[in-house]
C-alpha cells in the first residue's frame, strides 16, 4: 500500500524504517517505540494518535534527534540522517523543530523574551542584522501570532498567559521556518478558546511555508479536525495508518474504534464500556 | 532577583544568622584597627595569666599615693587565710569554746577571726590534741596577729659604696594608687595563653584565618563539586559512570581519615594554612557533586533545555544559562555548608596536631591545640579554650542558620 501512495505524491520529506527505542537493560528493559515505519510527505499534516504512554512523546524525540535511536533508520529528505556531532546536528534543527506540550517549562525563566527570538534569528544567520532589523523581525513574528512585540519586549516568560506563550512558540517557529514541524500536544495544556487560535495559526503556518506538520495528540477528534494522515499508536507501534478520512470513518483496527467510541459527543450519551 | 534577596532578609532565621556571621566577621575587620599590637606577640613570661588589668609594680610605688581611709585588713584576711585553716580554726572554736557550728560562718574570714581572738588561748589544756596539733594553732594565732597589724612597707635604696640598705620612703597600708595614673599598664579582657599572648587579640586574628581557611577551602570544595556534577549530569553515559564511580570512590573512604593521611604525607614544612585549606577542599567535594549531578540529571530533560538544544546552543552554553541558574540557590547553600565544615575540618585537624604546622599565624584549631597541649583545661584556665569554643560554634551555628533560612525559601514545600 505504501508502495502505490508513494508513487502517487512526491517524496517523503522524513521517513524511518523499524525504528525503535528500548530503555534500560536486561530485566528492566522497557521498549517505548517498537519497529515502526512511517513516511511523512512534504506539505502534509500528520497525526500520531495514541493514549498516554504508547511513545508517542519517545519517537518525537527521537525524530528530533533529542535521544539516540535503538535500531531502525530515519531518513531525512530522502537520505539516511546523519546527526553525529554539534554542527551536523545544528544544521538538522534548520530543518526540523518542535513545539512542546508545557508552555510554561519551554521557557528559560532567567531570561528575557526577546532572547527566545533573538536565537531564532541568529540561527537563520541574522547575527549581523542591524538592531532595527531584527526589532523589524521580531515584531513581524509576534504580529503573524496575534501579539504585540512592544508589549513583550523586555518581559520574563512568567510574566505571560500560557496561551500567550505557546503563541510566542509559533512566533518562533514562524522565525526559524523549518521543512518539519513536530508539535507535541501543543493545545493540551490550553483552555479550549486559545486551542482553537493555535490551532489556526499553524494551519496558516503551513499554508504560507509549505510546512510539514507533525501533530502528536491524544484527542482523536482533533487530528481528524486537521490532518491528511494519521498514524495510530498503540505501546510502541503503529497499529493504523492511512488518510485521516480512511482511518477515522472507516476504521480497521480494534484500539482505533475504541479511541473514537472514547470521543466524549455531547448528543449522545457517553459508552463507558469500553474503557 | 532583587524579590529574592528581599524574600530571604524577610526570613527570621537567615536574619539571625547574618547578623551573628556579619557581627564576626566586622570584629575581624574593625579589631585590628583599634588594638593595633601584633597579634602573637609574647608578652607575658608564663602560661595563662588571668584575665584583667596589669600594671607596673615599680610605677605603682613611684606614683603618688592617695590617702584612703579604708580597712585594708579585711581584704587581707580574705586572702591570705585558706579554706583549711578556717575549718582548723572552726574546729578549735567548736571544741574548746564550747561555739556551736551556727554561730561560726567559714566563708566570712573577718567574723571568724574576731571570734578566734576572744576565745583563743594558747595556755589552756586543750584536751585530746597532740602536741604538734597544739603548735600548729598557737602559730595560726600568730599569723593572725601578724595579718591584723597594720604594717608599714619600708622601701629602702642600697648604698653602691658599702652596701649599705637607707630607708627611701615608707608606704603606710592606707596609701592607694589611681590606676589611671599608672602609665604602664595592659588590659588582658580574656587573659593570656601558654606563650604568653593576648588571647583576645590572637582570637580575632585566629577567627580571621579561621574563615579565610573556610572560605578557599569551600570554594575549592563547591567548585570541584559543582563542574563534576554538571558534567556528570548533564552528559551522562560513560562520563557519568566514570565520575559517579570516582566521587564514590572518595565517599567510600572517611574523607577524614583522607585529610589526616593527605596532610601528615606532604610533611611538617609544606602545611601552611593555605596548603590545610586546599586539603580540605581537595577531600570534601563528594557530597556536592552527588546532589548537584542528581539535580542536573532531572533538569536535562525539561523542555527548556530540549529547547534551548534546538536552538543550537553549544554544550557548554546550556549548561552555564540553562542549567546553572536553576540551581544556583541550591549551589549558594553547598557553598555555605561547605564553609562551615571546612572551618570545623581544621579546627579537628589542628587539635590532633596536624593542622597548619606554624607558631606565626594563629588559628581556632591550633588555639585549642596549644590550650590542650598546656593542660588548660586541666587547670581550670577557661580563658584560653572556652572563647575559642564559643567562636567556633557561633561561626558554624550562623552558617547553618543561613543555610535553613534560604532552604525555606528557596524549597517552599518545607515553610510551614
Amino acid at each position: 500500500m505504501n508502495e502505490e501512495k508513494k508513487s502517487k505524491q512526491n517524496i517523503a520529506c522524513l521517513s524511518g524504517t523499524g525504528v525503535t527505542k528500548i530503555f534500560g537493560m536486561g530485566k528492566e528493559k522497557t521498549v517505548a517505540v517498537d519497529h515502526v515505519d512511517f513516511q511523512f510527505r512534504e506539505g502534509e499534516i500528520v497525526s500520531i494518535v495514541g493514549e498516554s504512554g504508547s511513545g508517542k512523546t519517545t519517537l518525537t524525540k527521537m525524530l528530533l534527534g533529542l535521544i539516540s535511536v535503538t535500531e531502525g533508520e530515519i531518513c531525512f529528505q530522502g537520505k539516511p540522517r546523519d546527526i553525529k556531532g554539534y554542527w551536523k546536528k545544528k544544521e538538522y534543527w534548520k530543518g526540523i523543530q518542535a513545539i512542546f506540550q508545557d508552555p510554561f517549562s519551554s521557557f528559560n525563566v532567567f531570561y528575557k523574551i526577546d532572547q527566545v527570538l533573538l536565537d531564532c534569528i541568529k540561527m537563520r544567520g541574522g547575527t549581523r542584522l542591524s538592531y532595527e532589523k531584527k526589532v523589524e523581525l521580531m515584531t513581524e513574528a509576534c504580529s503573524f501570532v496575534n501579539l504585540k512585540f512592544e508589549e513583550l519586549t523586555n518581559k520574563y516568560p512568567f510574566e505571560l498567559s500560557g496561551g500567550q506563550m505557546q503563541r510566542l512558540m509559533i512566533a518562533r517557529i514562524f522565525l526559524l521556518k523549518p521543512a518539519i514541524l513536530l508539535a507535541d500536544e501543543p493545545t493540551s495544556m490550553i483552555d479550549a478558546c486559545s486551542r482553537a487560535t493555535i490551532l489556526d495559526m499553524l494551519l496558516k503556518l503551513r499554508d504560507e511555508t509549505n510546512m510539514t506538520i507533525i501533530f502528536i495528540t491524544h484527542d482523536i477528534g482533533l487530528a481528524f479536525y486537521i490532518s491528511d494522515s494519521i498514524y495510530i499508536m498503540e505501546h510502541g507501534k503503529f497499529v493504523e495508518s492511512g488518510p485521516a478520512e480512511s482511518v477515522i470513518l472507516n476504521p480497521q483496527a480494534v484500539y482505533t474504534k475504541r479511541l473514537i467510541n472514547d470521543v466524549p459527543k455531547i448528543h449522545e450519551e457517553w459508552d463507558l464500556s469500553t474503557v | 532577583m532583587k524579590n529574592q534577596i528581599r524574600q530571604i532578609f524577610h526570613s527570621p532565621k537567615f536574619k539571625v544568622g547574618f547578623v551573628i556571621f556579619a557581627a564576626l566577621l566586622l570584629l575581624t575587620f574593625f579589631y585590628p584597627l583599634i588594638v593595633t599590637d601584633d597579634p602573637l606577640e609574647m608578652v607575658g613570661q608564663g602560661n595563662f595569666f588571668k584575665p584583667g588589668t596589669y600594671i607596673s609594680v615599680t610605677e605603682a610605688v613611684n606614683t603618688d599615693p592617695y590617702t584612703l581611709n579604708m580597712n585594708t585588713s579585711s581584704g587581707r584576711m580574705e586572702k591570705n587565710l585558706s579554706m583549711e585553716e578556717r575549718m582548723a580554726m572552726a574546729d578549735w572554736l567548736g571544741q574548746f569554746a564550747g561555739l556551736s557550728p551556727k554561730e561560726m560562718d567559714v566563708t566570712d574570714a573577718d567574723g571568724l577571726v574576731s571570734l578566734w581572738k576572744e576565745h583563743y588561748d594558747s595556755s589552756s589544756e586543750q584536751k585530746g590534741l597532740i602536741a604538734a596539733r597544739k603548735k600548729y594553732f598557737s602559730r595560726l594565732d600568730k599569723k593572725i596577729t601578724g595579718l591584723l597589724e597594720d604594717r608599714d612597707i619600708l622601701l629602702a635604696e642600697k648604698n653602691k659604696e658599702t652596701g649599705e640598705l637607707s630607708v627611701k620612703e615608707t608606704i603606710p597600708s592606707t596609701s592607694y594608687v589611681n590606676v589611671s595614673d599608672v602609665g604602664s599598664r595592659r588590659v588582658f579582657i580574656l587573659g593570656t595563653d601558654n606563650f604568653g599572648r593576648d588571647v583576645l587579640t590572637e582570637l580575632v586574628a585566629a577567627i580571621k584565618t579561621s574563615l579565610k581557611i573556610g572560605f578557599i577551602a569551600g570554594l575549592i570544595a563547591t567548585t570541584i563539586g559543582l563542574s563534576l556534577g554538571l558534567i556528570a549530569g548533564y552528559l551522562g553515559g560513560f562520563i557519568d559512570d566514570l565520575i559517579l564511580f570516582i566521587t564514590n570512590l572518595f565517599t567510600v573512604i572517611p574523607s577524614f581519615i583522607l585529610l589526616i593521611l593527605i596532610s601528615y604525607s606532604i610533611g611538617k614544612n609544606a602545611r601552611g594554612v593555605m596548603m590545610v585549606a586546599i586539603i580540605i577542599g581537595l577531600t570534601s567535594w563528594t557530597w556536592t557533586t552527588r546532589s548537584v549531578r542528581s539535580q542536573v540529571i532531572s533538569l536535562r530533560n525539561r523542555d527548556h533545555v530540549n529547547l534551548s538544544k534546538l536552538s543550537g546552543h553549544s554544550l557548554f552554553r546550556i549548561i552555564l544559562t540553562d542549567i546553572l541558574p536553576y540551581i544556583a540557590s541550591y549551589v549558594v547553600m553547598a557553598l555555605i555548608l561547605q564553609i562551615s565544615s571546612g572551618i570545623l575540618a581544621e579546627a579537628q585537624l589542628s587539635m590532633i596536631g596536624l593542622g597548619p604546622a606554624t607558631t606565626t599565624v594563629s588559628t581556632l584549631g591550633l588555639m585549642m591545640n596549644w590550650a590542650m597541649s598546656y593542660s588548660a583545661h586541666l587547670n581550670g584556665d577557661w580563658w584560653a579554650y572556652f572563647p575559642v569554643i564559643i567562636s567556633i560554634a557561633l561561626i558554624s551555628f550562623s552558617l547553618n542558620l543561613m543555610n535553613t533560612g534560604l532552604d525555606q525559601i528557596f524549597n517552599p514545600q518545607l515553610r510551614e
